[in-house]
Formats: structure tokens, C-alpha cells, sequence
């Protein structure tokens, strides 16, 4: 309708095909949530000599969360415990899950461990690192040949 | 016990009417934890990226909606390279089975996690019955 190049159709195949790809988003993302997947979900980000690693966690404080970094690769580990005045309640429906998680994310580079930042932000853990200086590419001039 | 009421969902339109030239934000279900205790019912959903203002609840009779909108997680100057998770919106419905008493309704929203205490009206409320003597 609004974004048809074919105004005179009163069939409009693009509406259809949009309707029907968020009616799929809708579906797949009620799935994703029963079955296992990595955890956290994360989201890698590239700047230029920096790298940001973002995850989803939701409900997990940063008391109970464990950064390390080796070498280039990123351990985002911790635990999630269930409230102490959930106990003797009567459970309607428990779809959260808690326990402990660990996971290693690989980056596309060495990092500079002095210079890690990471922050939370409503669930999102961010943690931006800073490419090693000896470890950026180096510009090399070309002499004219005398 | 809380239904989830399936079908006012799949009505609910996952492109908003001003969105259209956009591409659609993804809806999803955010994964719930629903108890009971003696005088109130307590729902979390998990919605990470969600900000305060971000969140809108309405109860209609007991039909319970929950909605959030996540921030644009975007970050300037950088490119993503590989992606778990998308920005998107929450949403669910749920028919609660008790009365709530609707002035003393709490929400807060703590680490991406809405925490939503529900008051059982007085009426609700398990009450003991004694026996007269006949």
C-alpha cells in the first residue's frame, strides 16, 4: 500500500511479503526462547581500532558478572539466582531460566587489557576494547627511487 | 491460573502506522515468570535494552498487556560484524485469574528485568469461612 511502486494493483505482492515476514519473525522469535542457544546472545560491533562486544542479560547484576580477557579471546561468565521470596509461592508459569553461564567470544584481534571498558545498560552488557598498539596495522611510505 | 491470550497478539500490528517507510522492528515475546503468593501475583518478563520510559503496562478488566521498546542500540562510528540478538520490541498479553486492586500496582524495571507486583483485590482473597451453629 503505502510503499507500492504499483498504485493501480489492488493486489500488492510487497505488503503481503512483509506481513508475512514479520508473521515468521513472530513465530521463530516464540521458538528461540524454548530451545538451547549459546548464552548470553551477544552482538559484535568494529570501529576502527576498537571493538565493542555487546550481550543480553538480563536480570544479572554486575556483582554476579566475571569478565577475563586472554590473549583475544573474552570470557563473559556469571550466575543468576533465583529471588529468596520465590520460595514457597505458588508457580503459574517459569520460563526464566537461572543458573551459572560462561561463554568466550573471540576477537578479531589483540586488545589492550589496561584499556577495557564495560558497562551495563537496562540488561545489556557492553564491554568496549582497544586494539593493542604493537598490534595495528602500520602505514609504510614508499620511497621515490632516487 | 494466567492465560496467555495468543490471539490478541497475532492482531496486534508488528509495524506501528507511522513506521511504514521503515523496516519493521522485530516483536517478541519476552520470556515471563509468573507467581502467586498469598496476597498478590507477581510477574517478571526479561526485556534487555528496555528503558524506563520505555515500558507501558495497561490492565483492562484483567486482561494484562505489557509492552517495551528497546533503545536503538546503534553505535556511532562502528560497524556490526556479527549479530545474536536484534533490537526489537516486547510484547504480551495475559488474562489474570484473580481481581487486582489497581491503586496499589507496582512496577519497577531493574537490570532489563520488569518486576510487576499485582495486589489481589480484598474481594479475591481467600477469606475463612466459619460455620454457624445451627
Amino acid at each position: 500500500m503505502a510503499l507500492s511502486e504499483f498504485p493501480r494493483l489492488s493486489f500488492d505482492p510487497f505488503v503481503e511479503l512483509r506481513r508475512m515476514q514479520s508473521e515468521m519473525n513472530r513465530l521463530f522469535t516464540g521458538f528461540s526462547a524454548a530451545t538451547a542457544r549459546d548464552f548470553p546472545p551477544i552482538n559484535i560491533w568494529l570501529g576502527e581500532n576498537s571493538v565493542v562486544v555487546t550481550a543480553e542479560l538480563p536480570g544479572i547484576t554486575r556483582e554476579d558478572t566475571n569478565l577475563s580477557l586472554q590473549e583475544d579471546v573474552l570470557t563473559i561468565a556469571g550466575k543468576r539466582e533465583p529471588d529468596a521470596r520465590q520460595e514457597n509461592v505458588g508457580w503459574q508459569r517459569r520460563e526464566r531460566a537461572y543458573g551459572t553461564f560462561s561463554r568466550a567470544v573471540q576477537l578479531p584481534f589483540r586488545v589492550d587489557p589496561e584499556k577495557v571498558q564495560a558497562r551495563f545498560n537496562n540488561g545489556i552488557l557492553e564491554v568496549e576494547l582497544e586494539r593493542l598498539e604493537a598490534d595495528r596495522p602500520k602505514k609504510i611510505a614508499i620511497r621515490a627511487a632516487s | 491460573m494466567p492465560q496467555e491470550l495468543r490471539t490478541v497478539e497475532q492482531r496486534t500490528p508488528a509495524m506501528r502506522e507511522e513506521g511504514r517507510r521503515q523496516a519493521p522492528r522485530p516483536v517478541f515475546l519476552p520470556p515471563a515468570d509468573i507467581y502467586e503468593t498469598k496476597d498478590s501475583i507477581v510477574v517478571l518478563t526479561e526485556m534487555p535494552g528496555v528503558p524506563p520510559d520505555g515500558v507501558d503496562i495497561t490492565l483492562e478488566r484483567r486482561v494484562l498487556t505489557i509492552r517495551g521498546r528497546s533503545a536503538a542500540g546503534d553505535h556511532a562510528g562502528y560497524q556490526r560484524v556479527y549479530n545474536e540478538y536484534a533490537d526489537g520490541d516486547y510484547e504480551r498479553v495475559f488474562t489474570l485469574s484473580e481481581n487486582i486492586d489497581r491503586d496499589r500496582i507496582e512496577a519497577t524495571l531493574k537490570e532489563g528485568v520488569l518486576h510487576l507486583v499485582l495486589p489481589k483485590a480484598e474481594a479475591a482473597r481467600a477469606r475463612k469461612i466459619e460455620l454457624k451453629a445451627s
